[in-house]
């Protein structure tokens, strides 16, 4: 890492973690270590931290490594020694500042993206290991101050943005009708019992991203499908709290969501383009509480997509002219492996298609992802700036042609967007459902 | 409240609608909805350019509104359906809207005789509840949710924001801004968090989970917490005979039950939740996963042998109490399970199985490959169904009530067929 970097990261206030440490003692951080030691580490954690033999082989799998100079504290291996190595060599006996600087590192330097892990020789996995340093933080109250809000909106409303009941429900109503203009007759249908699918979208939607929920229902009625919107909280799949390791609330937020598709009687949840919020809904989650899989059949956007496509259930009459590339989001391409399915939906509805490298599995991450992006504006630049890697990839692409960068996943947007921003790239995002509402054949009514 | 000793119990089955037709007449058809004893079926219908109605047995509601939704029956017999009339939205019944408006109104609930009808309402954005149309109070809130109605309808409870604070003001937050208003009126203390809430029988006392910072959980009765605080809990519930509280709580050790803060269970859980009582109080189910990935019914601290991987839902007792129904799922079918049996089928989807009075024979409505069954201690009847409802027996138990769709598009009728059991089960 240059200097004038060093300076400017380490000038980062973040009131969560600032004014949390300001509570905290030495005392304090050793007890609340063994606690967790003794009751949540496991044979896992040892086993991550104590066989790392320092071969380097993750250092070049990170974003922030290889954009900040292959800086090695950046690397995979160097968070882990500078945060939980320390911490089992010390036995938590650790400053204030050293965990202060080990909440930065976990929550603003690592996406949980797994990259690493692929090229790993022993398979280990510094996302979980970064995990538990979060969650460490969380039980000491030093978590990043705009990611703890959001997790006290989960724990509040059960939504990311503090979205209200009515404010809610009144959004898919006014979709509804902004819809009918469009196709006469169109529905949003809510709560409708014995569905069989119910749609669940993240916080995001209803509050700024309304356009999506318009455009998903003319999907469904287009391919006469049975679906419904629940008016009750449970309608929000994303989790923060999974990110601040707030397990308790993770786990509540996720039975509501699960209780509703159970109480609406549907055969399966499809969820919005959205790569945390399925993570969440289709391992951490679900298994936090006890459920080994999802109780109810979960289906990423990209795979809904796919089956719409492949059955001929929405026509494509015309594709879409622009050169596109293909953003891989981490925890529905690593973490799912739907990226074969993202290639036959994106080619079925795009003319020209352009792909970047390394792709698929070995996707560099937007580095929003792992609720970076949501520890909201002070960590912005450094985010941005650890993430060269993907916008040269950005730029190699434009070079080829691509004038759009496809990405399913909400965060990958932000976190694209601002790259793209920030870099001068010019180039448009869009979702899979952008592309696919604007190029497909809409029935005048329903 | 079982009201069903006024219907008609003759045998026979009456077509009621030919709603097949029904979009003859409208340019919108939405979803049925049929009346507890089956003599009316209602559905949401468009009756022109931004108007709509509610047809109820061919004939629509004469008033009409700009929108409609939310058409549910009470336990009485009575169609409530949320309906707004240029942007002032409120209740109307049979037809008929509430006196008041509200900037926007949500989440109709009943008591078990109908009785008292209340809602949650946003009014210049402030939150308040409704009760038959008139405001709990003068008090309002800046959220509110989890809304409650004591079993004789004359108290609501719900939580509600009794502080101010911005978006990102974490450390107000912390502080505690939220409580539990009981009739409007906030209790003493606020929380980090509430969260579900429970009346007593006797509808004198309140109790919500609680968390008390971001790490300690417990359960606040009348406002005031249990001693031992917890990881996490779950919703708690009176005991009809004393009124003791309980409620599922994580332990070290796992989940289990406790009683007013002490241990009730012995044994602990992967997972413990949706506990009920007995109708006499003397016994106390759950819904529990005694190992990762495996769930079951614990009664009185004794899972069942039977598990299900998937899950475990729709739960009760019978009400002599004597005996346990619900739904298990497996691999995506959904199996009926009487105590700890599992009938033979499998299907798509199940539904809350129902106890004849008596407790001696079992119903439930099923799915399968789009056709809709009713079972009767596992027996199938011998006709499918475009759709069916909740089965329901004779106040006897010797007869049973049969809610259903039949036939398919401008055909489908609905009708209402009353069957002796004998016919059912030979």
């Amino acid at each position: 890492m240059n200097d004038a970097t060093a300076v400017e990261t380490n000038k980062i206030y973040d009131k969560g973690i600032e004014e949390g440490a300001a509570k905290l003692t030495p005392e304090r951080i050793q007890d609340v270590y063994r606690q967790m030691m003794s009751a949540e580490a496991g044979a896992r954690l040892k086993t991550y931290v104590e066989t790392c033999v320092s071969c380097g082989l993750c250092s070049e799998a990170c974003h922030f490594y290889l954009s900040y100079d292959k800086d090695p504290r950046f690397a995979p291996a160097g968070k882990v020694r500078q945060t939980m190595a320390k911490l089992m060599k010390k036995k938590g006996k650790v400053s204030v500042d050293f965990m202060k600087k080990a909440s930065e590192i976990a929550s603003t330097e690592c996406n949980l993206c797994k990259r690493c892990a692929q090229y790993c020789p022993f398979g280990l996995d510094v996302a979980f290991v970064m995990l538990f340093v979060r969650r460490l933080c969380h039980k000491l109250g030093i978590s990043p101050q705009y990611i703890q809000d959001t997790a006290h909106s989960h724990s509040a409303t059960c939504n990311q943005m503090w979205v209200k009941e009515d404010e809610w429900i009144d959004s898919l109503q006014w979709q509804e009708e902004e819809a009918q203009e469009e196709i006469e007759n169109l529905r949003i249908p809510v709560e409708k019992e014995g569905a069989d699918i119910f749609y669940s979208v993240i916080g995001p939607e209803p509050k700024f991203r309304a356009q999506l929920i318009y455009q998903a229902a003319v999907i469904f009625n287009a391919a006469g499908l049975n679906w419904t919107m629940p008016a009750t909280p449970g309608w929000d799949n994303s989790d923060m709290a999974m990110y601040t390791g707030d397990n308790e609330i993770m786990a509540r937020i996720k039975r509501r969501h699960f209780e509703t598709a159970m109480r609406l009687k549907v055969k399966r949840v499809v969820m919005g383009e959205c790569g945390h919020a399925f993570r969440s809904i289709y391992d951490m989650g679900n298994r936090a509480l006890g459920w080994r899989m999802p109780p109810v059949e979960v289906t990423h956007s990209i795979e809904f997509f796919y089956e719409l496509l492949r059955d001929g259930k929405i026509k494509i009459p015309e594709k879409f002219k622009p050169t596109v590339t293909i953003h891989d989001p981490c925890n529905v391409i690593r973490g799912r492996g739907l990226h074969d399915m993202l290639r036959y939906v994106v080619h079925a509805i795009c003319e020209n298609v352009v792909e970047m490298h390394p792709n698929r599995e070995h996707n560099f991450c937007c580095s929003a992802g792992g609720g970076v992006i949501n520890c909201g504006p002070p960590w912005k630049m450094k985010r941005v700036n650890g993430n060269k890697v993907k916008a040269k990839q950005l730029f190699e692409a434009k070079g080829r042609g691509a004038k759009t960068c496809v990405a399913p996943c909400h965060n990958c947007h932000g976190g694209l967007e601002d790259i793209i921003h920030h870099n001068e790239i010019g180039m448009d995002l869009k979702f899979l459902g952008d592309i696919i509402y604007e190029v497909m054949e809409k029935p005048e009514r329903v | 409240m079982d009201m069903s000793n006024s219907w008609n119990w003759n045998t026979g089955k009456k077509i009621i609608a030919e709603f097949g037709k029904w979009e003859d007449s409208f340019d919108w058809v939405e979803e049925p909805y049929v009346s507890p004893d089956g003599e009316k079926i209602a559905a949401v219908v468009k009756t022109g350019e931004m108007e709509f109605g509610v047809c109820v047995n061919g004939s629509a509601w004469e008033n009409k509104f700009d929108k409609i939704w939310y058409p549910r029956f009470a336990p009485d017999g009575r169609l409530t359906a949320i309906v707004s009339d240029t942007g002032a939205w409120t209740l109307a019944i049979d037809g008929e809207a509430w006196e008041e408006t509200f900037d926007y109104i949500w989440d109709t609930r009943f008591t078990p005789d109908g009785k008292t009808i209340v809602c949650t309402a946003q009014q210049g954005m402030q939150y308040l509840l409704v009760k038959n149309g008139v405001p709990w109070g003068e008090a309002t809130y800046a959220n509110i949710g989890h809304s409650a109605i004591s079993p004789d309808g004359s108290r609501l409870a719900a939580v509600v924001q009794t502080e101010d604070f911005s978006e990102g003001d974490i450390f107000k937050f912390q502080e505690g801004c939220y409580s539990v208003a009981v009739n409007g009126h906030p209790w003493e203390h606020n929380f980090v968090n509430a969260w579900e809430i429970s009346f007593s029988a006797n509808n004198q006392h309140v109790a919500s989970e609680v968390r008390l910072s971001l790490y300690d959980y417990t359960i606040a009765v009348d406002g005031q917490t249990w001693k031992r605080f917890y990881p996490s809990v779950w919703k708690p519930l009176f005991s009809p005979k004393d009124n003791t509280v309980t409620a599922p709580v994580k332990t070290p050790g796992g989940w289990t039950l406790a009683c007013d803060g002490n241990p009730l269970w012995s044994n602990t859980y992967a997972q413990l939740w949706q506990h009920f009582y007995s109708p006499d109080g003397e016994r106390i189910a759950a819904i529990a996963a005694p190992k990762f990935g495996r769930w079951t019914i614990a009664i009185d601290d004794r899972p069942w042998s039977a598990t299900f991987g998937d899950f475990v839902d729709e739960a009760l007792f019978s009400p002599d109490g004597q005996r346990v129904a619900c739904v298990g799922v497996e691999n995506k079918k959904h199996q009926i399970v009487v105590d700890g049996q599992t009938w033979a089928g499998s299907y798509d989807m199940a539904f809350q199985p129902v106890f004849s009075p008596d407790s001696q024979h079992v119903a439930a409505r099923v799915e399968q490959d789009g056709q809709f069954l009713i079972l009767v201690d596992g027996t199938p009847l011998k006709e499918t169904f475009t759709r069916v409802w909740d089965p329901v027996f004779s106040p006897d138990g010797r007869h049973i009530l049969v809610r259903a769709l039949e036939g398919r598009g401008a055909d489908m009728v609905y009708t209402r067929t009353v069957l002796p059991l004998t016919e059912i089960l030979g």
